[in-house]
Formats: C-alpha cells, sequence, structure tokens
C-alpha cells in the first residue's frame, strides 16, 4: 500500500479542491469529507477457506451552504470529474431547500487547533495465508471444545486500514490514519432436539491485542452450549442483570435519547431534562473522545468542532445533551462537539463482578441476548425478544428463550441496581453488566 | 441482445471505454480446472434523498456509486474482489485477487454467449430522479406536511422524506450468461409526533414502488400516507398497556406479513440449509405449517419494491413455491448455494451492491388468501391481540426464534376489537408458530412498499404481504396484565 502520509496528502488535496469548487459555484460556505478503507476479510468454514474478500472503498462527501440554503452529494468515485459533478450536484439541491436559520458550519472559533496523534493506526502485516491460519486455530478450537458442537458458521478474521480527511471552509482541515482488526467465530450446538448457534468476538486497533484464537473458539463453543436446552418461563415480574455486551445498548439507548436530533424533533422520553435525575445517585457516565488507540477516539467531531472529556450523569443527574451544531442552534444552545455521535463512552463500575451481581439478584434473569427493534423513543416504552438464563440463589439454573422483557426505560434508568465490573471492552460505548430493579417478563 | 443489456452497457461500460472483449478478458482471467464458477457485476446506481421537516426543506442530497464485484468460487470456496475504479487494468488486478482462492487459473478464454432473455419488464427501464422537476419534488413533500397537519391540532412534527433511486446492473459469467437489469425504486415516508395532554406518540406511513415518482400523486397515495400516519399516531395516544403472556394473536392483512418474512422466510434461503444450520434444514417434504398455511416467494410482481426481472446473478426472478398446504416444498436458491445443493437457482440470489457478495435472499414473500372472512376471524378470539401494524422484526434461524414488534394493536375480547394497546413485541419459534395458525383470511394484501430486509450486514429492498390471520397462542411482551 501506498505511504499513509503521502496518502493523506492527496486526500487533503481532494477535500481542497471539492471546497474549492463548491466556492467557485456560488456557495457561501462549505464542507467536505473524503475517506479511503482497505482490507481483508477472510472466513474458514468447517476447517477450510470459504470466502475469501479484499476490500477497497473510497468515498466523498460534500455539503454546500449557500447562505442557509443546504446541499449534498456524494460518490465513490475520486476522479476530478466526479469532484465537479458531485460539487454540481450538491450546488443544485441547494437552490431547492428552504432558508434554515438553524443551517451552517460549525462556528469558527469551536474548530479544533490541537490535533494530536490518538494512535489510531496499527496495520496488520497479514498474509491471506496467514490469515486463514488464524482463523482455523479459532474455528477449531470451536469446534473441538464440546462433542455438542456439530456445526460452525465459520470463523471470521477482518482486518482493515483506512484514512479519513475532513475539511470546511473556515480554514479548518483534518485527517487520520486508523485501523480496526477483529476475530469472530460463530458455531451450532446441538442435543435432543434443541439446536442453538451463538459468537463470540475480538477486536481492537491493534492486532497484538487481540484475544487469542483458540480463546475466542472456546468462549464461542461454551456460549453455544451454554443455551442448548432453552425454553420459556412463565410471565412473572423480576430483577433483570442485562450481560454487559447487552447492557452496551441500554447505554445507547440513553444516549441517543439525549441526541439534539431527537430532542428538538421532540422525538425523546428525555426531553426537558437537564439537571434532572435519570439515574439512582450512585451513577456516572461519560465520554472520554481522548483516549490513545480508543476504539471510537478522535480529536475533532464531523464539523472540525474540538471534541473534550464531557460528563453526562453526574450523581445520577443530566449534565449534558449530545449536540451538533445543527441541533444547538435548534434547541438555543451550543454544541458538545459530538457531531457524528459520543466517543468512547464509559459509566463507572461498582465493585461487584457479574458472579457478585447474580448473588446480589438472588432470583432474576440473566439476559445474554436481544432480539428485534421494539423501543419507543419518544415514549420510552420498550418491549424486546430475550434469551438467557434463569437465576436462583445467585446460580444459573437453566437457560431460557422464547420470552420477552418489557418496561419503560425512564423507570429501568431509576431501577438500575449496581453496574458490574465486567467491563464490555470491544465497543465504543463501555460498560459492566446492569443489573435492574424489576421487569415484566412474559412467556409460556 | 435485450434492451436492457444495451441500456446497462451505454450506462456503465461505454463512458469508461471497456467494450465486450474486455469482458471476456476478465472472464478469461477467471477460468482454471479448479474454478467451478465466477462472474463479474457491473454496477451504476443514482440516489436522490429529500427532507422535510419543521415545514421547510430541510436537506437534498445526491449520490453515485458505481464499480465492479468479481467473484471466483472453487467447490465451496469463494474468492472475491471490487474495484469502484471501472479501468481493465484495476479491474484484472481484482479478478487475479479474487482468482487467487486457488492456485491455477488464467488458461482457459471465455466467450460471452449472452443467453436469450425473454425481455421481461416488470418495470419500466426508467431513471425515476428526473421523473418530476426538483419543483414538484418539493411540492410534493409541502403538500404532504400541510395534509398531515391539517388533520387534527394535535400534530406537533411532521418529518417526509422522499427517495428515489436507480440501479443499473450488467452480470458476465464464466457459464455464458450475460444479463442486466434496470431497476427504478421510489418511495416516500411520513413521520409524526402527536401530543395531548403532556402525552407525546408517534405514527408514520410510507409506500414505494419500482417506478416513477409520479407514483405518489396517483390516487393521491402521498396524501394517503399522511392521514395513515396521523391516524396512528392519534391511536397511540389513547393506548392502554399491552398485556403481557401467551394468547391468541390476529395479524391484519398486508405489512403483517413481516412475521412470515421472520418465522419462515429466512430460515428457508439456501445457505443456511445447506450449511444445515436453519431450523428448517433437511425438512423439504415435512409438514412444517398448518394445513391453511401456503406461503410463496415471488419476484415477479409488476412493479413491486422486491420484484427483479433479473436477480444480481443474471437469473429470471421465479413464483416460488416455499410451503403448500403446510407442507415444505423448497427453498430459495442464488447459484452457487444452488449448485452445491444440486438443484436449480430459483433467481433470489441478490446482493447489497457490487461490493458485497451474492447470497440467497428474499423478493416478495406472502402468504396466499384463504377462505375465512376477517370479522369471522377475530369474532372466534375471546381475549387475545389484534395487530395491524409493525415495526421489524429479527430472526435466530438455528433456534428458530423469532420476533416482530407491534406498532399498532387492539385488544380482543368477546370476538369485538377493543381499545388500542401500546406497541409490544411478539415473540415465537418459526416452525411451531406456524403450526398454530388455525385461520387465514380471504383478503390477502401485500404491503405498501417500504419494506428493507438485512441479512450478514447487507440491505436489499422487498415486499411482504398476507390476508388476516389467526395464531392460536403466540407470546404478547407487553407490561400490563
Amino acid at each position: 500500500m501506498m505511504d499513509m502520509q503521502q496518502r493523506q496528502r492527496q486526500l487533503e488535496q481532494l477535500v481542497d479542491d471539492l471546497l474549492t469548487e463548491a466556492k467557485r459555484c456560488g456557495a457561501t460556505a462549505a464542507e467536505a469529507g473524503v475517506s479511503s478503507d482497505a482490507g481483508l476479510s477472510l472466513t474458514v468454514r468447517m476447517g477450510e477457506p470459504e470466502t475469501i474478500e479484499h476490500t477497497r472503498d473510497n468515498g466523498l462527501g460534500v455539503t454546500v451552504y449557500f447562505g442557509q440554503r443546504k446541499g449534498s452529494a456524494s460518490t465513490s468515485d475520486l476522479s476530478p470529474q466526479a469532484i465537479r459533478e458531485t460539487v454540481e450536484a450538491a450546488c443544485n439541491f441547494a437552490r431547492y431547500t428552504s432558508e434554515d436559520v438553524c443551517a451552517g458550519l460549525a462556528d469558527e472559533s469551536l474548530m479544533a487547533t490541537n490535533l494530536p496523534d490518538l494512535d489510531l493506526y496499527h496495520p496488520w502485516d497479514l498474509t491471506v495465508d496467514d490469515a486463514i491460519a488464524l482463523a482455523t486455530r479459532c474455528e477449531t478450537a470451536a469446534r473441538e471444545e464440546d462433542e455438542r458442537i456439530f456445526n460452525s458458521e465459520g470463523a471470521t478474521l477482518n482486518s482493515h486500514s483506512g484514512l479519513h480527511v475532513y475539511g470546511n471552509t473556515h480554514g479548518f482541515i483534518g485527517g487520520y490514519p486508523s485501523s480496526r482488526h477483529s476475530l469472530s467465530c460463530a458455531v451450532v450446538g446441538k442435543e435432543d432436539e434443541s439446536m442453538q448457534r451463538d459468537y463470540w468476538y475480538t477486536l481492537s486497533r491493534l492486532s497484538e491485542q487481540l484475544e487469542s484464537p483458540e480463546a475466542v473458539g472456546q468462549v464461542a463453543a461454551r456460549r453455544t452450549v451454554s443455551r442448548l436446552g432453552a425454553r420459556p418461563i412463565t410471565t412473572r415480574q423480576a430483577p433483570v442483570i442485562f450481560q454487559s455486551d447487552v447492557a452496551v445498548g441500554l447505554l445507547r439507548s440513553f444516549i441517543g435519547a439525549i441526541r439534539g436530533s431527537a430532542l428538538y424533533r421532540k422525538a425523546s422520553f428525555l426531553l426537558d431534562t437537564l439537571g434532572d435525575q435519570l439515574f439512582p445517585d450512585f451513577v456516572r457516565i461519560y465520554e472520554e473522545p481522548h483516549l490513545l488507540r480508543g476504539l471510537a477516539s478522535a480529536a475533532y467531531d464531523n464539523e472540525g468542532v474540538a471534541t473534550t472529556h464531557r460528563s453526562y450523569i453526574q450523581d445520577g443527574l443530566l449534565q449534558s445533551y449530545v449536540l451538533d451544531s445543527y441541533a444547538a442552534r435548534k434547541l438555543g444552545m451550543q454544541t458538545t462537539g459530538n457531531a457524528g455521535g459520543v466517543r468512547n463512552l464509559r459509566i463507572d463500575s461498582g465493585s461487584l463482578d457479574l458472579a457478585g451481581l447474580l448473588k446480589k439478584m438472588d432470583s432474576g434473569l440473566l439476559v445474554t441476548e436481544l432480539m428485534g427493534q421494539g423501543l419507543n423513543m419518544v415514549t420510552g416504552d420498550y418491549s424486546r425478544g430475550a434469551a438467557g438464563f434463569w437465576v436462583e440463589n445467585g446460580e444459573i439454573q437453566y437457560p431460557v428463550e422464547e420470552i420477552t422483557i418489557a418496561g419503560n426505560l425512564r423507570e429501568m434508568f431509576m431501577g438500575l441496581q449496581e453496574v458490574g465490573t465486567d467491563v464490555e471492552t470491544r465497543s465504543s460505548v463501555q460498560t459492566g453488566s446492569w443489573l435492574i430493579d424489576r421487569m415484566t417478563i412474559a412467556g409460556g | 441482445m435485450s434492451d436492457l443489456i444495451q441500456i446497462a452497457q451505454d450506462t456503465i461500460l461505454v463512458p469508461v471505454g471497456l467494450i465486450e472483449t474486455d469482458l471476456d478478458r476478465m472472464l478469461g482471467e477467471l477460468t482454471g480446472s479448479a474454478i467451478d464458477a465466477a462472474d463479474i457485476y457491473f454496477q451504476s446506481s443514482r440516489l436522490e434523498s429529500w427532507v422535510l421537516e419543521d415545514g421547510i426543506i430541510k436537506e437534498g442530497s445526491h449520490n453515485i456509486e458505481q464499480g465492479a464485484g468479481i467473484r471466483a468460487i472453487s467447490g465451496d470456496k469463494t474468492g472475491f474482489a471490487y474495484s469502484d475504479e471501472l479501468q481493465l487494468p484495476m479491474l484484472l488486478d481484482a479478478a487475479k485477487a479474487a482468482r487467487a482462492i486457488t492456485s491455477s487459473g488464467g488458461d482457459r478464454t471465455v466467450r460471452i454467449t449472452g443467453k436469450e432473455v425473454a425481455g421481461r419488464q416488470l418495470y419500466a427501464p426508467i431513471n425515476p430522479l428526473p421523473s418530476l422537476s426538483e419543483t414538484e419534488k418539493v411540492e410534493l413533500l409541502r403538500r404532504v406536511d400541510a395534509e398531515a397537519r391539517k388533520q387534527d391540532p394535535r400534530v406537533k412534527q411532521v418529518i417526509v422524506s422522499l427517495v428515489g433511486a436507480q440501479d443499473v446492473v450488467l452480470v458476465a459469467a464464466i457459464d455464458g450468461t450475460l444479463n442486466a437489469d434496470v431497476r427504478p425504486l421510489v418511495r416516500l415516508n411520513v413521520h409524526v409526533i402527536a401530543e395531548h395532554k403532556g402525552r407525546r406518540e408517534q405514527g408514520s406511513s410510507g409506500g414505494g414502488a419500482r417506478d416513477a415518482f409520479d407514483f405518489f400523486l396517483q390516487e393521491e397515495r402521498a396524501l394517503g400516507f399522511a392521514q395513515e400516519a396521523v391516524r396512528q399516531a392519534l391511536v397511540n395516544l389513547e393506548a392502554v398497556e399491552a398485556p403481557a403472556g401467551t394468547m391468541p394473536v390476529v395479524l391484519g392483512p398486508g405489512w403483517p406479513g413481516v412475521l412470515l418474512h421472520e418465522a419462515v422466510g429466512h430460515g428457508l434461503e439456501g445457505d443456511f440449509n445447506r450449511k444445515g444450520t436453519s431450523a428448517f434444514s433437511g425438512r423439504v417434504g415435512e409438514q412444517v405449517a398448518s394445513s391453511v398455511c401456503t406461503v410463496v416467494d415471488d419476484g415477479t410482481l409488476p412493479g413491486r419494491r422486491g420484484s427483479l426481472n433479473v436477480d444480481d446473478e443474471g437469473t429470471e426472478s421465479q413464483y416460488t413455491v416455499l410451503i403448500e398446504k403446510g407442507v415444505l416444498k423448497g427453498y430459495m436458491q442464488d447459484k452457487h448455494n444452488a449448485r452445491l445443493m444440486k438443484v436449480d437457482s430459483t433467481g433470489n440470489g441478490r446482493r447489497e451492491s457490487y461490493a458485497h457478495l451474492p447470497m440467497p435472499r428474499m423478493t416478495n414473500t406472502y402468504m396466499l388468501a384463504g377462505e375465512s372472512e376477517p370479522d369471522e376471524i377475530i369474532s372466534t378470539v375471546e381475549k387475545g391481540l389484534y395487530a395491524v401494524n409493525f415495526g421489524g422484526g429479527q430472526v435466530d434461524i438455528t433456534s428458530g426464534q423469532f420476533v416482530f414488534s407491534a406498532s399498532e394493536a387492539y385488544l380482543i375480547e368477546n370476538g369485538k376489537i377493543k381499545q388500542p394497546v401500546k406497541g409490544a413485541t411478539l415473540i415465537g419459534n418459526g416452525p411451531d408458530t406456524m403450526t398454530r395458525v388455525s385461520m387465514v383470511g380471504n383478503d390477502l394484501k401485500l404491503d405498501a412498499g417500504v419494506g428493507v430486509c438485512g441479512k450478514e450486514g447487507q440491505s436489499v429492498p422487498v415486499g411482504v404481504g398476507q390476508p388476516t390471520l389467526k395464531i392460536d397462542e403466540l407470546t404478547v411482551g407487553g407490561t400490563g396484565q
């Protein structure tokens, strides 16, 4: 591959060309992003390579402003002709969109000026044969872990590196390379009439920080066989533990509800809650966008605004919304540097690991998988398919499936009893398992 | 040569200076004793979207994508590479990378024969983007907004989106296939939020087709979507807690067919069944649903969102009976899985784009009409749920567990539809649930044309449909009694 610094200069030049072309077409302001990624995605199934995909993706997007009218266009074609056509298309749209007093670039004074190297680029010098060998080790470990594993969806290795450059007519331009590697495995187990599949994966910006292929395979196999013989439980109310990998979704839903676009559309159950108590006193939720090697780290947001460490919940109280400049203007507030979302969100853990949480719950449901999109963000009403384990006396009793769990997120947040130390680290939103006091479980 | 192939060549190959002998050369690069199948998929797509929000035209955007995906298959191994630069050297590089799945290759020349195609046109080979002027599109959005707002003073927020796309695809394969499709697709969605006495609820509606934008002007369709979205939001303002537990469930006609998509559709896709990971694997010929159920996948419906003249492997789409009177008849196949299972492709080989591998996917999946009157079906339920609108669904094809989330539902008491209940997820096991379908209505209806199906990270447009039907027992995930 071409030297990354040289490639970055090229993409920066492309952004500059896009902005120049936009101004030439009469735009009063413009912003543009260009990205270029390449990688390998490979699956080994039943001991043999199944698919080998070489990926190479380019994209550019431009948004132009004519006063307060806006138009956008994007393409996968990075040629000079495509740049002209794309800018032209964006300008054409701006003739028909409405004057929007909130539209425009983020304020110039908020542009990031310090762009630290966040150490996000660690390419993996991996041949196809090496990759096949790693995926094979992973799948073999899964298939040999338990005799009830009889089939496999394979082990998949992904390794991708890319560059993203953003610039706007305030003169801001930023760009950085990044890498992302993962290894996942999904296997199928059978016992009597019950057939189940489950998976596990490891993900990092550094190949050295991936879990060993064998460990990934073994966890996938154990998770699969632990579900064999699952059955519904009867309808009841009970405490629920969301295992850390599914608790991530609850934290994402919280962020979704305090996001500016949901707030100004009145499409959130957390409207007008700044300063309100949304969680119990012990809860602290915050964002750390500058973590070295972090999965979501960035020094500036999608509008070039400097990102900062930010507290969302302190002592259970809502400290800040999640805003980009448009939503901020709609709400009469200041952007929080969150165009494009939150970066490395964390919630403080208590002192108990998952086993400790099970003991504290004593009797209830441990949820390890959720199904469907049964969340109404306008009302907070929550109803989703679930699978997991029934727990009594703090011990797992048997696997459970074909049930739903339901409640309202606002009540579930206030009903949070404890956050585990078993933090899910493979996500831009990181949390331990959540113990929630009570939900409605519907089953057979 | 068919008109579609001509259009595709003119759209994709001519502007970049590629000629038919270049295709032969690329395909030649993909041959060899160890290669069982290989193809090149060229795609050029353009998409346009408009958003109205807060009464103003807030966004307009345009996207152009083009590229080629090149695949080589040896046994059950697939090598794949793609390029968004349609230049011969890049494409030959991609072909070499794809072929590297086997160590040998490149030793044969290929002549594309271009199998005679029937020239079927389920939709006109048009580009819908210029089918209305920009001024007319803006006017359409404004009329929809006004229509929604005038329905009721409780309507506080209206978001209208209009999307049009044209997808031109050209497929050439070493088995001699040369085929093409020109696929228009339009969609309009309305989302409203209504507020009353401090309570806020939402409603949404929409529709679409493989057609031009004036589809929305015919029969005042677009205004109908606005009325429907408001109606749903107002119904939800009155909704009480949904019940929790197992009970009889009556599903309305049309979009609730997402049941079939999740409960049986995915489980009958060829790849899962070849690998033996589906709850339906190895069950062809067995009773997998009650005898009132006949389920088909039909890519041949004119103008429908899920329809295709040819699939993304160049195979003509079909009417495929999946379940007949409760008996499993067959699976949906792409070429690769069909070859390995020694059956024929059913024209279900689909891919999100040139940058994705094709796999067996649904087109329009629906249940055929039965004999019961819808009223009669509801009258048989003493206490249960009547669900008429749904959000998305999901399935675990191995365990058979599936969910789908009702966004508009009512209690049934003593055979009568009673008060509306809040949205709730319904969960069941596909094969079990289908055996519990006890009554099927005579009112088959297809959805309005907004379905998107996701599988292994790839999204494709699909259709669903069904008549009113009754499931004797299904778990309803509410919070009430």
